[in-house]
């Protein structure tokens, strides 16, 4: 039980900000949380398929927009034109078709958002098998610039497409009523709900996540890390463990754009943009590299000060910094035991 | 244990290995001596699965191993302690232990390899005082044993170790070839790649010379530590001495 003692804490954690905001009667700032907490999850996923396997790559938000996309896409299609057909009775015969109204009043007939997330789960994770199973072979800063291309053609791709509302994105996204009386929207009703429900989704992860690491495939995925030349001597099936850590990365990126694409009501080509795959890394690389909790704390802090537009016009040169300074002065990450020890004996004074 | 025949293999058109027939037979301490460059570790590659043969045949205990994956080697019972010991600096002693046993998983085998990690503790006693310390942080000898270690970690009946004395001090050799010999009298068959020719001499019961990719001499250790053309080339005495 020890190693969720963490994980108790940040519950907790996440308990009293939510009651400070109550009292200080500041609940808007929830919003931003929200939002920041489903970034967390896709730089969560990125720490483990950089940090702790070692393999870059800067095509995280690739996933992310393939995940916001895919229940955009489906979820906007007004099936109300398409009654009779047989791709309606067909979805209709498994209960995934739901109405709602416009805001002009009209009825509208789309498609379950659990049919989409389904879809973007396996779109994201069979995209992430096609192009892991050739591109992991690459090493060090070829596998960057390969995953970069897949990034830069996801959004090129996005911004060209008329399905994908080329640069002005997917608006109209409906909510996503994931069981009577709570949906994922970005209703003032349902912000402390969606607050708590993004902060389930994190806990779920790590507890995943923690496990995984603590397993014999974590092991794996270590060994991976120091000498893929050796781990291939102890028998590990180097390219298949590779393939799946890609994988995983890429599922959790593809979830946590699906749903703050609902959050948000719509996504746009920013999403998807290398830019937001350089702030991933270096929320990771400021986190510590293979520290799931200092990835944790980094990416809520960072992405909440962004968010609130902290940075203002310089907000994604500040991440660039960031990750130039990082490189430079502090190549371990900032959330650390050695920086905790001296942090320690700096008010302790020297034994 | 171990048959070659005919074996070729190589980098894209780099042919490195040309033609090399050997065998192991079981309880056997076999050494491939040879000049850098000659192939010895591209064969031991070769034979972990790690490299592709493109001609020849490999028979590992009686089985057609030459198109295997190397994950199928280990768990069959042939591991490779790899050349420069290659160790995953930033884990522990333990861990990159545990790792060797990767192979091995479900609970028996965890009872098993948790024998084997006490075995390895009680023939290298030093590894076990430093078991929580990083594998990065241990001197060369300490390394080696770690690397050993790793690979016994598997259970394997072949070892195949590529230069163990590689960067050592003359008296830590002297203690990873003593636990060669132990780990001989354990039952394990043993491969090594060398270019101390003397040491491995003195533990070995036969040998190959190897150069430019071929095996040339072949014989009992005793008989190639008395050989001319192994003096001359390999055992630093003067050349003189020994074409007169």
């Amino acid at each position: 039980m020890k190693k969720y003692l963490p994980v108790m804490l940040l519950a907790g954690t996440v308990i009293i900000i939510q009651l400070l905001t109550l009292i200080t009667g500041k609940g808007f700032l929830l919003t931003q949380l929200t939002m920041s907490t489903w970034y967390v999850i896709a730089a969560l996923g990125l720490c483990m398929v950089m940090g702790y396997a070692g393999q870059i790559s800067l095509g995280q938000a690739g996933f992310f927009a393939i995940g916001g996309y895919t229940t955009a896409v489906l979820s906007t299609i007004d099936f109300s034109a398409r009654t009779g057909t047989s791709v309606f009775s067909f979805f209709d015969s498994l209960g995934l078709l739901l109405t709602r109204q416009t805001i002009y009043g009209d009825t509208v007939i789309y498609l379950s958002p659990w049919a989409a997330l389904i879809a973007a789960i396996l779109i994201a994770g069979l995209t992430a098998w096609g192009l892991g199973v050739p591109v992991l072979k690459l090493r060090g800063h070829y596998l960057g610039m390969a995953t970069m291309g897949f990034g830069i053609i996801v959004n090129r791709i996005v911004v060209g497409t008329k399905i994908f509302g080329e640069a002005d994105g997917i608006s109209n996204v409906p909510p996503f009523k994931m069981f009577p009386g709570f949906e994922i929207s970005g209703k003032v009703g349902f912000r402390v709900g969606n607050y708590y429900f993004a902060w389930l989704v994190v806990i779920i992860a790590l507890i995943l996540l923690i496990n995984l690491i603590n397993s014999r495939a974590g092991r794996a995925l270590k060994a991976l890390h120091g000498s893929e030349d050796a781990a291939d001597a102890m028998g590990v099936n180097t390219a298949r463990c590779k393939t799946a850590v890609f994988i995983i990365g890429a599922v959790l990126a593809a979830v946590a754009g699906f749903f703050m694409t609902h959050y948000n009501g719509g996504i746009g080509p920013s999403e998807s943009s290398v830019i937001k795959s350089v702030r991933y890394v270096s929320i990771v690389a400021v986190g510590g590299m293979a520290n799931i909790w200092g990835t944790l704390i980094m990416g809520m802090l960072l992405n909440f000060l962004s968010l609130r537009g902290v940075f203002g016009h310089f907000d994604d040169a500040v991440f660039g910094i960031i990750l130039v300074l990082m490189m430079m002065f502090m190549p371990d990450g900032f959330i650390r035991k050695e920086v905790f020890y001296s942090i320690k004996t700096l008010f302790r004074g020297k034994k | 244990m171990l048959k070659i025949k005919n074996l070729e293999a190589g980098y894209d058109k780099l042919k490195v290995l040309k033609g090399i027939s050997l065998h192991v037979n079981s309880g056997e301490i076999v050494t491939i001596l040879g000049a850098n460059g000659a192939g010895k570790s591209t064969l031991l590659n070769t034979i972990a699965s790690l490299v592709k043969p493109t001609e020849g045949e490999v028979r590992f205990k009686g089985r057609n191993v030459q198109t295997a994956r190397p994950d199928y080697m280990v768990t069959n019972g042939c591991a490779l302690v790899p050349e420069g010991r290659q160790l995953f600096p930033a884990m522990t002693v333990r861990e990159n232990l545990i790792l060797g046993a990767y192979t091995l998983y479900g609970r028996r085998d965890k009872k098993i390899a948790n024998e084997y990690l006490s075995e390895i503790y009680s023939m290298f006693p030093v590894l076990d005082a430093r078991k929580s310390q990083l594998a990065g942080t241990l001197s060369g000898g300490e390394q080696q044993m770690v690397a050993i270690g790793r690979a016994l970690m598997s259970g394997p009946d072949l070892l195949l170790m590529d230069e163990p004395s590689m960067g050592l001090a003359p008296i830590i050799v002297k203690t990873i070839f003593k636990a060669v010999l132990t780990l001989r009298a354990r039952g394990k068959t043993i491969l090594i790649v060398e270019q101390n020719a003397r040491a491995v001499l003195e533990i070995a019961d036969r040998g190959y010379v190897m150069e430019t990719g071929m095996l040339v001499i072949e014989g009992d250790a005793g008989e190639l530590l008395n050989n001319n053309d192994v003096k001359r080339a390999y055992l630093g005495r003067d050349y003189k001495e020994f074409t007169d």
